[in-house]
């Protein structure tokens, strides 16, 4: 308990040791010459891409460059016209978005897509899928099972919102739709981070939200981080303050395929990457 | 009940009153005959509603009841039971009471497909008359008991509904409801032509018996005489609240918030390992289980089945009730049910006009109140459960 404690700290106390670790870690995902065309579009060219265990990996580019293909693909909403993806050991290319998911990934959407008119504890629910009992039996007849299963993810749930905002764990039952942005985002979060994913991929978080409300985002999801031990994180951003923060590596996309990767401060200073933004000839 | 004290000390009062108040209001509705009467009852009704609202105590008295849901239970079961009492002799009023049950029932199993897992359902009416038939053929040609025959009734609706699963599943949205609406109507010229099912004559069903009691015959205790209806009344009461716990605990488990997410976004479900056909499978043959059994027993009830009683025009009726009840409520579709049911009955004059009449209101409320009558509250898996 103690050396772990003192790891942690030690982790957090230097990232160059830090990144040092994550080296030797297992490859957690990797893509492997992952293309995605739509008719004549080139989405995704080739795409080479690895990710350790633990690790959290900024993909950036500009806007149609393929990012979210890119989580599309992996999550199995698009099939991939070629290449693979292996997660954990297994082929997951063209699995079915059930399956996954089932894997261990779990995603937010460049677009909140809570389900609106449920509370925030069915929200959540939503994403501890895998974990709840699924039989009909159990969830019509045996309601005292059922009710014990119900307290018990409650608790889950409501330690998990906690830990991104106290005020909003008091309120599990409101409806999602009269929350603003931020909490809408910190619960689309907590709804992938439920079921424990060994792979989180987080599609603009940042997305409506100011500074502030995005920097207090990037801590919570930091502590969450410290707390799931092993959880890999890909995270697609525009906003270069929140790469440069929290990533340990970051890789670059234009026209879908990969121009450059490194370090945030080895990829600002790329001259194909700058070009790519500001579009200097 | 020391869960609510906390916050609302939900006094029981007003929404006893409110009860005792409603039960009257329904004898005198049913019971008066002319025009000028019933049109002023009905003016009272909608006054009392929007005086009661206004000044809070509609929604005090819900919070009451919503609290306190057995309860809640026990006075709608009672009231019914009030109301079948006091029309004990009343062929007529008990017949409308017995057509009131059994839409709900009917609308059960529609909003389990519609409000909760979103698939449209314009055959409604259809998988009602599977169930008459069913139980017009089984009643007559074989000796399986009535009991079974009711669960036969709602079994064939679900097991012919199958046939449809693979349309339904591939489409979505509208194109699904446009499948039904071609079964609707091909399920109707099928039986007409039908000469083993009786062609457009229909078939005689036989009136239901169970343990050598007969339903048909008058009730008679002592020198009080009841009205053979009674007997169905009673059975179809039995049905309906074993119905209804079923909904309502599918409601508030795990399955009711599956349906939902799929209902609401089926990508973002999918992403998080639901699998889509299992559940949309699931309410669809469960939404028609309960339709074919109100179906079985309304043949039953009526005595004879034919292809007019169960036209697209009906299952447009059943749709509109849970749109007016609002969607995913299941209080919402016993009164919209009641609305629907009763009020042309009563009211001779807009009773020619009543298809134009419903299309109007589904139209209003789906422009000024689109939640329905009564919304839909925010899902809780134990009424009055509080985190500790």
């Amino acid at each position: 308990m103690n050396a772990a404690r003192k790891t942690k700290r030690a982790r957090a106390g230097s990232p160059a040791a830090a990144r040092k670790k994550k080296a030797e870690a297992a490859v957690m995902m990797s893509a492997e010459k992952l293309t995605k065309r739509f008719g004549g579009v080139v989405a995704l060219d080739s795409l080479e891409l690895e990710l350790r265990q633990g690790e959290i990996l900024g993909l950036i580019g500009p806007n149609g460059s393929g990012k979210t293909t890119f989580f599309n693909v992996v999550t199995g909403i698009y099939p991939a016209n070629d290449g693979h993806v292996r997660f954990d050991g297994a082929d997951i290319t063209n699995a079915s978005p059930q399956s996954v998911y089932h894997a261990g990934i779990a995603r937010t959407f460049q677009r909140s897509r809570l389900s609106l008119p449920l509370s925030i504890f069915d929200n959540i629910m939503i994403g501890n899928h895998a974990r709840l009992n699924q039989g009909l039996w159990f969830n019509l007849i045996s309601r005292a099972a059922f009710k014990q299963e119900f307290e018990e993810s409650f608790e889950t749930a409501r330690e998990l919102v906690h830990i991104f905002d106290a005020p909003l764990a008091d309120r599990m039952f409101d409806p999602v739709a009269g929350l603003p942005m931020i909490d809408r985002r910190r619960i689309e979060i907590c709804r992938a981070l439920i079921s424990q994913p060994k792979l989180l991929l987080l599609d603009e978080p940042s997305a409506g939200m100011t500074h502030e409300e995005t920097a207090q985002l990037m801590d919570d999801i930091l502590e969450v981080r410290g707390r799931m031990e092993g959880l890999s994180i890909i995270i697609v951003e525009h906003e270069m303050g929140v790469i440069e923060r929290i990533t340990e590596r970051c890789v670059v996309l234009n026209f879908g395929r990969k121009i450059a990767e490194g370090t945030f401060k080895q990829i600002s200073n790329d001259r194909e990457v700058q070009e790519a933004y500001l579009g200097i000839e | 009940m020391n869960s609510g004290e906390k916050q609302t000390p939900a006094t029981l009062w007003p929404a006893l009153a409110g009860t005792a108040l409603t039960i009257v209001y329904v004898i005198l509705l049913l019971k008066v005959e002319s025009q000028t009467e019933v049109i002023g009852l009905l003016v009272v009704g909608a006054l009392a509603i929007l005086a009661t609202s206004w000044s809070g105590h509609l929604a005090r008295a819900g919070q009451a009841l919503t609290h306190h849901e057995s309860i809640l239970h026990l006075l709608v079961i009672f009231g019914a039971l009030v109301i079948i009492g006091f029309f004990r002799e009343d062929h007529f009023t008990l017949l409308l009471l017995t057509t009131v049950m059994l839409y709900v029932l009917a609308t059960l199993g529609l909003n389990l497909q519609f409000g909760y897992a979103g698939v449209l359902n314009f055959a409604g009416a259809s998988f009602f008359g599977i169930g008459g038939y069913t139980a017009a053929v089984l009643g007559a040609h074989t000796p399986v008991p009535d009991l079974l025959i009711i669960l036969a009734g709602g079994v064939m609706a679900a097991l012919i509904g199958s046939i449809l699963l693979l349309p339904v599943l591939r489409t979505r949205g509208h194109y699904a409801a446009v499948v039904t609406i071609a079964f609707a109507l091909l399920f109707k010229v099928f039986l007409e032509v039908n000469d083993i099912l009786g062609g457009p004559q229909g078939l005689q069903v036989p009136g239901m018996e169970m343990f050598g009691w007969k339903f048909n015959n008058n009730i008679e205790i002592g020198a009080l005489e009841l009205s053979f209806y009674v007997n169905y009344l009673i059975v179809i009461l039995l049905v309906l609240i074993a119905a209804f716990a079923l909904v309502r605990r599918l409601e508030r488990s795990w399955v009711g918030l599956n349906l939902d997410a799929l209902r609401l976004d089926e990508t973002a479900a999918t992403c998080f390992g639901l699998n889509i056909v299992r559940w949309k499978v699931t309410a669809f043959l469960l939404g028609n289980f309960l339709i074919g059994i109100a179906g079985a027993l309304s043949g039953m009830v009526i005595g004879f089945v034919a292809p007019t009683s169960f036209t697209f025009a009906d299952s447009l009726i059943l749709v509109s009730i849970v749109l007016l009840g609002g969607i995913g409520n299941v209080w919402g579709l016993v009164l919209a049910t009641a609305i629907v049911v009763i009020i042309p009955e009563k009211l001779q004059a807009i009773q020619e006009y009543r298809f134009l009449l419903y299309a109007a209101m589904v139209m209003l409320m789906l422009l000024f109140r689109p939640e329905g009558l009564l919304p839909r509250p925010v899902r809780h898996y134990f009424p009055g459960w509080r985190p500790k």
